[in-house]
């Protein structure tokens, strides 16, 4: 979901717009230097690239019609710097150009579909890939994996700020977002994965080399974007999760004190004691919870995967 | 493009109309330098957008304005509606969500008078700027430059590849006689693997043709 403008405050807007320009920063460096010259109008490229293919609908059921968001997709074809460049030209452009999206909210669309949808997607691809020793079908099951994780979290994050804005409450926000991006998670883990199974059978090397960054520049960036995107959901999510009714008022205040000033420190001082008190069964429920909902997703996405890349399918080093 | 009859009912994406936003004029606004347009747009909706609670007033100048910037572009007021009726569905969808609290349909036409106003602004200076200005514009406020020729590559082949989608999907339709929906993901899948092959083909071959007049890595 774009957010549109008028539904963000002021503090929520501005504090993801300062992390979201700390992660596009982080990933036009990483770009810059670690891809040759020669691969640099392919990030152009395939902006446009997920740009159309975000045009084209599927049939969903009852007459409605969905389509890709493709920042998994981007992240597996190209690699997550690159991948955080193409959903931020997307985006940028369909802000100014197509007002999709507000403005004011735009960095708050970009730390959720540019800088969390991609890296979280990643990150679960290439676990679950590397888990599964790295063979064709481990790449499917992975890519399955973390199309499906990068739509929740990109939705929960997204609530979270609109219940930080007090736009809505997050008791009605959190299970609205996260229910309807459940299912509209699965729809994008089976394309991404269809697509990036036929990208295989044509052009094995393009999954082979994942991506175009090289990977040594990789590590260091997946941890600036993992310290951006804690620092975020801490500030997003952190204070609903916990239960805590003052938490709201507490970031709001010190965000509010702090806005002339420099954001780091308003950033930084709200994560010191929150693990703490929610410790307990609560935190056992929710592991287990957790436990039961990753099985099932991943028995779905080997399933996926079998379908997709039949035994004796070439390339990528099978079993 | 006017699509054919019959097999090309449904490639709705190929309306270039509503892709380009810009309409063509020589009115004061559309003459006004970029980042001006650029900046004052920014502080718009920066003032719309955050000032504190349904604050009718600032709303009302602020319609005024924007009223009176349509006027002097003399853009056809049609089109502009048409685009803001367009764009405006996702704010209403949003919006929806705080009806369903206490006090919400007063949250409700404050979030949807802002909205509709940062919309209309946005839809009135991409109507009267070129995007060509804009990247400029984006330029001169130090946006970095990987990002702003990445931008101006995507909206340049955002066409091209929306267009070669399209031949894609009209021959697999002349070709497909049968349609079940799970033949119709996995074609669409294929197809979108197929675009994004040829997309990386056409990234290498307009790198040769940057190189050949004269494009180096920072830009010139």
């Amino acid at each position: 979901v774009h957010i549109p403008d008028g539904f963000l405050d002021a503090k929520t807007a501005l504090v993801s717009g300062g992390i979201a320009a700390t992660g596009v920063a982080v990933a036009v460096r990483s770009v810059s230097r670690t891809i040759p010259a020669s691969r640099v109008p392919l990030i152009g490229v395939a902006s446009a690239f997920v740009f159309a293919a975000q045009m084209l609908n599927f049939p969903v059921a009852g007459g409605t019609s969905g389509h890709l968001i493709g920042a998994v997709l981007a992240a597996v074809l190209l690699g997550p710097s690159a991948a955080v460049l193409v959903m931020t030209s997307v985006l940028t452009l369909q802000c100014f150009l197509f007002a999709d999206g507000g403005v004011t909210a735009l960095g708050a669309n970009l730390f959720n579909m540019a800088i969390v949808a991609p890296v979280v997607g990643y990150v679960v691809y290439r676990l679950a890939s590397g888990a599964l020793g790295n063979t064709r079908r481990g790449v499917l099951v992975g890519t399955a994996l973390g199309a499906w994780c990068s739509t929740v979290a990109a939705a929960i994050s997204c609530a979270g700020q609109l219940a930080l804005s007090r736009t809505a409450a997050w008791s009605i926000t959190f299970p609205a977002m996260v229910g309807v991006h459940a299912l509209i998670g699965v729809g994008e883990a089976v394309i991404t994965t269809m697509v990036v199974a036929a990208v295989a059978r044509a052009r094995p090397e393009l999954i082979a080399e994942r991506g175009i960054e090289s990977p040594r520049a990789r590590y260091a960036d997946l941890a600036g974007y993992g310290v951006l995107i804690s620092i975020g959901l801490a500030i997003f999510v952190e204070p609903f999760a916990s239960n805590r009714p003052d938490g709201l008022e507490r970031v709001a205040a010190r965000l509010g004190f702090a806005q002339h000033a420099a954001p780091s420190p308003a950033i930084a001082s709200p994560l010191h004691d929150y693990a703490v008190p929610g410790l307990g069964s609560a935190v056992a429920s929710t592991v287990v919870a957790g436990a039961i909902g990753i099985v099932v997703a991943f028995t779905l996405a080997y399933l996926l995967a079998r379908f997709l890349a039949p035994r004796g399918a070439a390339g990528g080093g099978n079993r | 493009v006017q699509p054919a009859a019959g097999i090309a009912e449904r490639d709705e994406p190929l309306r270039h109309d509503l892709l380009s936003p810009y309409q063509h004029g020589t009115s004061p606004v559309h003459r006004l330098p970029a980042t001006a347009k650029l900046v004052g747009a920014l502080g718009f909706v920066l003032v719309v957008a955050l000032v504190r609670g349904p604050a009718w007033g600032v709303y009302a100048i602020a319609a005024g304005a924007l009223t009176a910037y349509a006027a002097i572009s003399r853009v056809a007021p049609g089109t502009l509606l048409t685009r803001l009726l367009l764009v405006e569905p996702f704010a209403i969808g949003v919006a929806l969500l705080s009806l369903l609290q206490p006090g919400g349909a007063m949250v409700f036409l404050t979030l949807l008078s802002r909205s509709t106003l940062c919309l209309f602004c946005f839809v009135l200076v991409s109507a009267t700027t070129r995007f060509s200005d804009l990247l400029a514009a984006l330029l001169a406020l130090r946006v970095p430059r990987l990002l702003v020729t990445s931008l101006a590559l995507t909206h340049r082949y955002l066409f091209v590849l929306i267009e070669e989608s399209g031949r894609m999907r009209r021959a697999r339709a002349s070709r497909t006689f049968t349609r079940g929906r799970w033949l119709d993901w996995r074609l669409s899948a294929t197809v979108i693997a197929q675009l994004f092959i040829r997309s990386s083909e056409r990234a290498e071959r307009i790198y040769a043709a940057m190189c050949a007049r004269g494009w180096t890595h920072d830009g010139a």
